[in-house]
C-alpha cells in the first residue's frame, strides 16, 4: 500500500513540478531541462506499474531457467522508447534554442515578443 | 504576468492532481504477481529464443514501433542539422588553439577510448542474451569518441570522427532496418516478423533478426549522436559571426 502511494505521487509530482519549472522559466535551456523533468514521471509510472515484489530482471535463464517471475519487460521497453524519444526532443528544442540566441539576442521567453524574419 | 500565470497554472495543477488522485486510486497495487503482457512477452520472447525480453520486445514483438522511433531519430538530425548550419552572416573559422588539459586527463581519455568502444561494442553484440541492446550500445559507442574531445584534442577528434560518413551512416541504419524488415515480408513471415532460425536460447548467435537489428540500430544511433553532438560542438568552436553585412 505504501509503495503504491509513493510510486504514483512521486511519478505525479515530477510531472508537475516539471511544468512549473516550465511555467516559471526564464532561460530557454531552464525551459528544456524542465521539460526532460517533467518526462521523467513516466519513466517512474511505468517502472512502477511494471513491478513485482521478489521478482528478477526479465532476462531468461538468469534467475533459474524461468523458475522465478521477473518483473513486466513491456513498461521497460517503452521506458527505453521514452528515453530515446525524450533525447532527440532535447537535442532538438536546444538548436532551436541556439538559433533564438543568434537570432533575437536573448533566451528569456518574456523577452521574446516579436515575431521576426 | 508573471502573476497571473502562476495563478492559471495553480488552477490546472489543482486540477490534475485531482484526477490523477481519482485515477490512480483505481489502479492495481504496485507489486502484484499480475502482470498478463509479463506474462505473453515472456512466452513469445521464449518461443523465438531471446534472452532478454526488454530487447525481443524491442525488435521482435514491436519492431514496427522501434522503427518508427529510428525514424525520430533521423528526423531529429535531419532538423539539428538543418538549424545549425552556418548562416548567411556567419563564416567557418579555423578552431582556437585547445586550452590546456592536465596531462592525466589527456592520458585517461586516450586510455578509456578503446575500453569504451569495446564496451559499446559489446553492450550492442550482446543485447538480444544480457541488458543492452542497439540504443544504448550506440550511445557508449558514440560517447566514445567524445572522449577525446574531453582530452582537449579537438582536431584528434575531427580526425577520428567520422565526419564524412556518420551524416551518411544515420540514414543507412535506418535504411537497413526497414531493408530486414522488407525482407521479412519477402521470405513471406510479413514486415518487420521474425524469420531467421531462432537459434538455441543463451547462444550468441540466437534469437534471429534480434541480434541484426540490434547491429544495425547500434549503427543508426552511434552515427546520430556523434552527428548531434558534432553539430553542437562545431557550434561552438569553428562557426563564428563574420564580418558585418
Amino acid at each position: 500500500m505504501t509503495l503504491t502511494v509513493v510510486a504514483w505521487t512521486v511519478a505525479g509530482w515530477l510531472v508537475l513540478v516539471g511544468a512549473l519549472g516550465i511555467v516559471r522559466s526564464r532561460d530557454l535551456v531552464h525551459t528544456v531541462v524542465a521539460l526532460s523533468v517533467a518526462q521523467s514521471g513516466t519513466y517512474v509510472l511505468l517502472i512502477a506499474a511494471g513491478f513485482q515484489r521478489g521478482a528478477t530482471v526479465p532476462i531468461l535463464g538468469a534467475g533459474g531457467a524461468g523458475s522465478s517471475p521477473v518483473v513486466d519487460p513491456l513498461v521497460q521497453a517503452m521506458v527505453l522508447t521514452d528515453i530515446v524519444v525524450s533525447a532527440t526532443v532535447t537535442a532538438l528544442l536546444l538548436a532551436l534554442t541556439i538559433q533564438i540566441a543568434k537570432r533575437h539576442g536573448t533566451v528569456d521567453p518574456d523577452e521574446l515578443r516579436a515575431l521576426r524574419g | 504576468m508573471s502573476r497571473l500565470r502562476l495563478v492559471l497554472f495553480g488552477l490546472g495543477a489543482v486540477g490534475l492532481a485531482v484526477l490523477w488522485v481519482v485515477a490512480t486510486t483505481g489502479l492495481p497495487p504496485v507489486g502484484t504477481d499480475v502482470h498478463p503482457y509479463r506474462d505473453a512477452a515472456v512466452a513469445a520472447a521464449a518461443a523465438h529464443a531471446t534472452a532478454n525480453v526488454v530487447s525481443s520486445i524491442n525488435f521482435d514483438q514491436r519492431t514496427f514501433d522501434t522503427l518508427g522511433e529510428e525514424t525520430i531519430l533521423l528526423a531529429s538530425v535531419v532538423a539539428v542539422t538543418t538549424l545549425l548550419r552556418p548562416a548567411d552572416d556567419e563564416r567557418v573559422e579555423p578552431p582556437d588553439p585547445p586550452p590546456a588539459v592536465l596531462p592525466a586527463t589527456r592520458l585517461a581519455g586516450w586510455a578509456l577510448l578503446p575500453v569504451t568502444l569495446l564496451v559499446g561494442a559489446d553492450v550492442v553484440l550482446h543485447g538480444h542474451l544480457t541488458p543492452g541492446g542497439g540504443f544504448q550500445g550506440g550511445v557508449v559507442l558514440a560517447t566514445a569518441l567524445h572522449l577525446l574531445y574531453l582530452a582537449g584534442s579537438f582536431p584528434a577528434l575531427q580526425w577520428v570522427r567520422p565526419t564524412r560518413w556518420a551524416p551518411l551512416l544515420e540514414p543507412a541504419g535506418s535504411g537497413l532496418f526497414v531493408v530486414v524488415g522488407l525482407a521479412g515480408l519477402v521470405v513471406g513471415a510479413g514486415f518487420t516478423a521474425e524469420f531467421l532460425p531462432p537459434g538455441v536460447l543463451g547462444a550468441p548467435l540466437s534469437s534471429g533478426t534480434v541480434l541484426l537489428l540490434n547491429v544495425v540500430a547500434g549503427v543508426g544511433v552511434g552515427a546520430a549522436v556523434v552527428s548531434l553532438l558534432g553539430q553542437f560542438l562545431r557550434q561552438e568552436i569553428v562557426i563564428g559571426p563574420g564580418a558585418a553585412p
